[in-house]
């Protein structure tokens, strides 16, 4: 138990005073997920707000064919560009970047005095996020100019309106804010789990090929301590990195969401001191498997290059059950509880939703993560032991 | 006293080493010669214990390195064939971590790790940080490592390699000092004048067997007055040997 601590003690202040741990372990890792993330959600909120704010622009041809909607769209405060164009050349003009094109064709008037329908066409690319929405709103417009003709093509004949709405559809969106919020959020769990792994990704690597690599490997293990305690002393140390690099990202996360506008969204982010505390609980089980994980993955390779090409996809690993739920979109599920990873991110996800999480829960997502960290550490130690480890 | 009884291993298909039973005595060096490949680095590992021998045993002052392989160890020094450093730790720091392994604390860590600075000339880079040491440097601070919990037996894995001269003067002196301690040396190594220089016994290895096993003086008179290096040859020639 001594030689374990003692290991633990020269790993961590040996790293301490490596360059790369500390840039990985306390600024790529924490940091990387918080910055890009207020960025991403910076970003979005931008767009959004600049879209419902500024005027929709559009590129209007034969205009004089179509007075009346001419007139309506300016009074709906669109931004009319008057321009003679083909369709050939409206697409062309589409491919360079106007946004969208409406053509007036010549036969729209005598078409609208007969009340047959005129038509128009709305050129824009689909492909394009941008002017997508911008043909929406312009279809918007164009569709409620349309039906408000009708309305009074009908009273003028004497019919009510009203027959021609058989069914009235209203929306009621139960999304709280917080709710939406979490689907901005969903990405930051695994930033989280991210930033546990990163923390521990040279230590890992340094206390196993990395003694391998420099030669102190044989020394290290012919002296008198068992190897369990070998391998239990490196791998705490990989975790007390680990836990560091959570603290911070959970940290910046905290500060990155006092300075974005989430509220602007129609959004609140339930994210404060106490929540991260409560993340950092979530995550601690996370910590030891993570550890072990790597430690173990690690221990097979013979040089600090073979390891870090393995450990980069270790690093993928936690993605893959949280991908796998969003894409089937599963809901919460006690049985769940029971894949490490995706049962921390399940759970922090509850926590920022504001839900009531059941207490079983929480044991299970950490009973589970441990057992695996066991099972991980036994696995380390067995390799330890054997003569191949000496390479 | 590290004693070897037919001890054999083999990897896969090659048989590494096959049978070789020898003695290392306390007070005395003893070298073990032979060609690259011809199972010294597996003999000394099977001695100190992180290979397992598929026959035969090894004992270090009589303890079964498999039996009781901590035991065993803390009364042996080993500095292995690769002995690197911790290069972010001073020399110091290195030395500390492996006397805190072997169980030792404190002022008497301490006092021993100043002990040995003075002994190994290592007081000018004690404080530094191991990354930019030369290979002499280095060398020292692996011995000390070895030596900080003050063993009877240290095993030597062919540490003149990479030294200069200067520097292989100075660890022969090193080890005559630790000989005349009354400890137990056994080194390897596949230069014939080195061995010769420095050793009471040899020990021969070719193919993973013993082909000789005498004092440095039996040989010499075996010879027949010649030169040392006719006898070293004549003892090979004599057992089928190689090199």
């Amino acid at each position: 138990m001594r030689a374990l601590f003692t290991i633990f003690r020269k790993e961590f202040l040996e790293n301490l005073r490596d360059r790369r741990t500390l840039v990985s372990a306390l600024l790529l890792g924490p940091l990387f997920g918080p910055l890009l993330f207020g960025l991403m959600v910076s970003r979005m909120l931008d767009q959004s707000v600049a879209e419902s704010d500024e005027p929709l622009k559009l590129t209007i041809s034969g205009a004089d064919y179509a007075p009346g909607l001419t007139r309506y769209l300016e009074t709906r405060g669109v931004q009319l560009t008057r321009a003679e164009l083909s369709e050939t050349e409206a697409r062309a003009a589409v491919r360079r970047g106007a946004e969208v094109v409406l053509i007036v064709s010549r036969e729209y008037g005598p078409r609208f005095t007969a009340a047959i329908p005129a038509p128009v066409l709305l050129v824009a690319d689909s492909a394009d996020s941008q002017t997508r929405k911008s043909a929406d709103r312009a279809r918007n417009i164009l569709g409620s100019y349309a039906s408000s003709l009708a309305q009074l093509r009908l009273q003028a004949r004497g019919v009510s309106p009203l027959l021609a709405v058989p069914v009235a559809v209203n929306d009621v969106d139960v999304a709280t804010p917080t709710g939406r919020a979490v689907v901005v959020l969903g990405f930051m769990t695994y930033f989280v789990l991210f930033a546990v792994l990163m923390g521990g990704l040279y230590l890992a690597i340094d206390s196993t090929a990395g003694e391998r690599e420099r030669g102190s490997l044989e020394a290290l293990l012919s002296l008198p301590v068992a190897r369990s305690s070998l391998v239990g002393g490196k791998i705490l140390a990989t975790c007390a990195y680990m836990c560091i690099s959570l603290a911070l990202s959970l940290t910046a996360f905290v500060c990155v969401f006092r300075f974005v506008p989430l509220e602007r969204l129609g959004m609140s982010a339930n994210l404060n001191a106490r929540t991260a505390l409560i993340f950092f609980a979530i995550c601690l089980p996370f910590v030891p498997l993570g550890a072990a994980l790597m430690t173990f993955v690690a221990s097979f390779t013979r040089s600090y290059r073979e390891a870090q090409t393995y450990l980069t996809t270790v690093l993928l690993i936690p993605t893959l059950p949280i991908a796998f739920a969003s894409i089937y979109s599963l809901k919460t599920q006690s049985s769940f509880m029971f894949i490490p990873s995706l049962s921390q991110h399940l759970l922090m996800t509850s926590v920022l939703k504001d839900e009531a999480i059941p207490a079983l829960d929480v044991w299970m997502s950490a009973a589970a993560s441990l057992a695996v960290a066991l099972v991980l550490m036994v696995l380390t130690a067995r390799h330890w032991r054997r003569e191949t480890m000496l390479g | 006293m590290i004693e070897a009884s037919n001890l054999s291993k083999r990897f896969g298909p090659i048989e590494a080493v096959r049978g070789v039973s020898f003695v290392a005595r306390d007070g005395e060096i003893t070298g073990m010669l032979g060609a690259n490949g011809a199972g010294k680095s597996t003999c000394l590992r099977m001695l100190y214990g992180v290979l397992t021998p598929d026959g035969g045993r090894a004992c270090i002052d009589g303890i079964d390195i498999r039996g009781e392989t901590s035991k065993a160890r803390s009364h042996l020094g080993v500095l292995p064939h690769a002995a690197g450093l911790y290069g972010n730790l001073t020399a110091r720091e290195n030395i500390h971590y492996f006397g805190s392994l072997q169980g030792i604390e404190g002022e008497r860590l301490r006092s021993r790790t100043a002990e040995l600075a003075r002994i190994l000339g290592m007081e000018s880079f004690l404080e530094r940080r191991a990354k930019g040491f030369s290979q002499g440097q280095r060398i020292k601070v692996a011995l000390a490592r070895a030596l900080v919990h003050d063993p009877g037996n240290i095993v030597l894995d062919e540490p003149t390699n990479g030294l200069d001269v200067m520097a292989i003067r100075n660890l022969r002196d090193m080890l005559l000092e630790l000989k005349a301690q009354g400890r137990c040396v056994l080194f390897s190594s596949h230069v014939m004048q080195e061995v010769a220089a420095l050793c009471d016994r040899v020990v021969i290895i070719g193919h993973g067997k013993v082909l000789a096993d005498a004092t440095v003086q039996s040989i010499r008179d075996r010879s027949g007055g010649g030169s040392l290096e006719e006898a070293f040859l004549r003892v090979l020639s004599l057992t089928d040997g190689v090199t």
